[in-house]
């Protein structure tokens, strides 16, 4: 409740810094300062469970241990990205206030998709998350290539909401309650009826395009190569973890019951997501595109969450949310600082900046899911989610048999980085500030201690 | 009228609309197609809508099945503040490129 509230009001607050304050490294600081007020409070409200509002919501949004925890996890990632991106953001354009204003826009409806309680919020919470990533996603106004990445995503996203919808529909259609809230859809456990199950299949559909799990991936790589690369670290991750998490909470509360009757189309989506994500990264040149279609490939094995929807699952979907994020967050401010995005274009980081180069490692490390780092961790639970089950061993073996595929393309980069002479004109570009360094070191520490201790985070399911 | 002809009917306007955002090259008519197929949904709620509160049980409830004539507002806020972004997009790509051709968006795939 407190993050929904204090993200729409920060936001407006820095729209208004905006037009009154001239200095952009004074909206930076603003921004910071606000960012770093919202995770207190959600933190607050966390262990506290009392929000500092008391409204009568009606139980349209409904909080608990999870999503609270999922809300901090989320604005604890954004930190972090603020403290990283903070000079890139000031490079993609003038307008730097309104872009900070957008990005708490998107907590906001991260907060709402996390929280929702009927379908009604979910889509004004999905649709708060897609339209200020459509601005942010064109936001470099003269580069052809974010003109045409904003377009696909804007057509896309406008798309795949409209199938959402006709979904909503059907489920209000088939529910004999005439009611929009998702535990009070009265589905029983026997056949679906034909209304609700052709809505379940259109929300499906939509929200696989929203987190870009294949066959529903295409608009993945080209949307994510197009933007300014700091936009495509926070869609890539925050944006996405937000938009499973709210995949998850729709399917645990509203289809949990009937799970075996639409288990084999997510099976089918996770395999296919999986196979398409890891193979087709093998083939890339550019590191950013590479991370494009990795994101596809990492969406695979949150997809596994979705595919077993038991404890584990939502231990392992927290955890994969902060190691994920956490990581891929790392290596797109280490890409953002490069000269040439080629993988050719890392050779010989080490050498040139030894600390840049050792987080890289770590980070790619963790995205292949070595153990001890927090990737390790997070397919360990996803994995063990899915054998839990009881059935279906054989996607678990897949996903073990493309983690391996994964490291191909993930070492190259690190054998670059390591192994290869620099170029003689430098790797990085630009001088790098103590506080990127700082915010550097404390990401691989945190990673690393989720890894070993995956506890702190899983805890806060049972508090 | 039977609730079979509005399913029929906001079907076909939908399909009509995501035909079109497949086969279309302008951008500015895929948009209009997005919108035939969220009209298509506005149509639908307010048909079921009608449909819930004609049985008793519903009767009995405070909402009277108002909910999706409520949500049918919903999703035209959100689809006005979709077209604005929308359009602005659109423009910012004509301003570049002199076309809304969306062939154009080729160009990224290598």
């Amino acid at each position: 409740m407190n993050s929904i509230i204090l993200s729409a009001l920060l936001g407006v607050l820095m729209m208004f810094s905006g037009a009154f304050v001239k200095r952009t490294t004074l909206s930076k600081y603003f921004a910071f300062v606000g960012l770093a007020g919202l995770f207190a409070s959600s933190v607050y409200e966390l262990i506290a469970r009392q929000p500092f509002f008391h409204i009568d919501v009606h139980d349209m949004v409904h909080t608990n241990n999870f999503n609270l925890a999922f809300i901090a996890i989320v604005l604890g990632c954004t930190l972090i990205y603020f403290l990283l991106n903070g000079s890139e953001i000031e490079k993609v354009g003038a307008h730097v206030s309104e872009y900070y204003a957008l990005i708490f826009f998107i907590l906001c409806g991260i907060s709402i998709a996390a929280t929702f309680n009927t379908l009604l919020m979910l889509f004004i919470g999905i649709e708060i998350v897609s339209i200020p990533l459509y601005i942010l996603t064109g936001s470099d106004k003269r580069n052809l290539k974010s003109n045409e990445a904003a377009l696909k995503y804007f057509l896309m996203g406008a798309f795949s909401t409209g199938i959402m919808l006709m979904g909503i529909a059907f489920i209000y259609g088939g529910n004999p309650n005439a009611s929009f809230f998702i535990h009070n859809l009265e589905i029983g456990s026997g056949k679906m009826p034909v209304m609700i199950a052709v809505g379940l299949v259109f929300l499906l559909v939509s929200m696989s395009f929203k987190v870009s799990a294949a066959p529903f991936h295409f608009w993945t790589p080209d949307v994510y190569d197009g933007a300014p690369t700091v936009f495509t670290s926070f869609m890539s991750t925050i944006v996405k973890v937000a938009g499973f998490f709210a995949f998850i909470r729709l399917f645990e509360s509203a289809f949990g019951v009937v799970q075996n009757q639409w288990q084999s189309l997510v099976l089918f989506i996770t395999a296919a997501t999986l196979i398409i994500g890891n193979v087709t990264a093998v083939f890339q040149q550019s590191v950013k595109r590479m991370l494009a279609y990795s994101s596809i490939a990492q969406a695979g094995f949150m997809m596994l969450a979705i595919f077993a929807l038991n404890n584990k699952a939502k231990e392992g979907i927290l955890l994969y949310s902060a190691a994920y994020s956490l990581a891929t967050i790392g290596i797109f401010a280490i890409l953002t600082k490069m000269k040439d995005y080629t993988i050719d274009g890392f050779n010989g980081l080490a050498k040139e900046q030894p600390l840049l180069g050792f987080a890289g490692l770590i980070f790619l490390l963790s995205l292949t899911g070595i153990p001890l780092t927090a990737g390790f961790q997070s397919k360990f639970f996803m994995l063990m989610a899915a054998i839990e089950t009881g059935h279906h061993y054989w996607i678990a073996v897949l996903a073990v048999l493309l983690a391996a595929v994964s490291a191909y393309y993930y070492f190259r980069v690190i054998q670059a980085i390591y192994f290869k002479e620099p170029s003689p004109e430098g790797v990085v570009s630009g001088k790098l500030s103590s506080v990127y360094k700082l915010t550097l070191i404390l990401t691989v520490i945190l990673i690393i201690i989720i890894g070993i201790y995956p506890e702190l985070i899983i805890g806060w399911l049972y508090s | 009228m039977d609730i079979k002809a509005y399913i029929a009917l906001s079907l076909t306007l939908f399909t009509i609309g995501l035909i079109g955002v497949l086969v279309r090259r302008n951008a500015i008519i895929i948009f209009m197609c997005i919108e035939l197929m969220l009209n298509a949904v506005n149509l639908l709620l307010v048909a079921f809508s009608k449909m819930h509160a004609a049985s008793p049980a519903v009767k009995a409830l405070p909402t009277y099945a108002s909910d999706a004539q409520v949500f049918v507002f919903f999703i035209m806020v959100v689809a006005a503040a979709e077209v604005s972004v929308g359009l602005a997009i659109i423009v910012m790509m004509y301003r570049n490129i002199h076309s809304v051709d969306v062939n154009f968006l080729n160009r990224l795939k290598h």
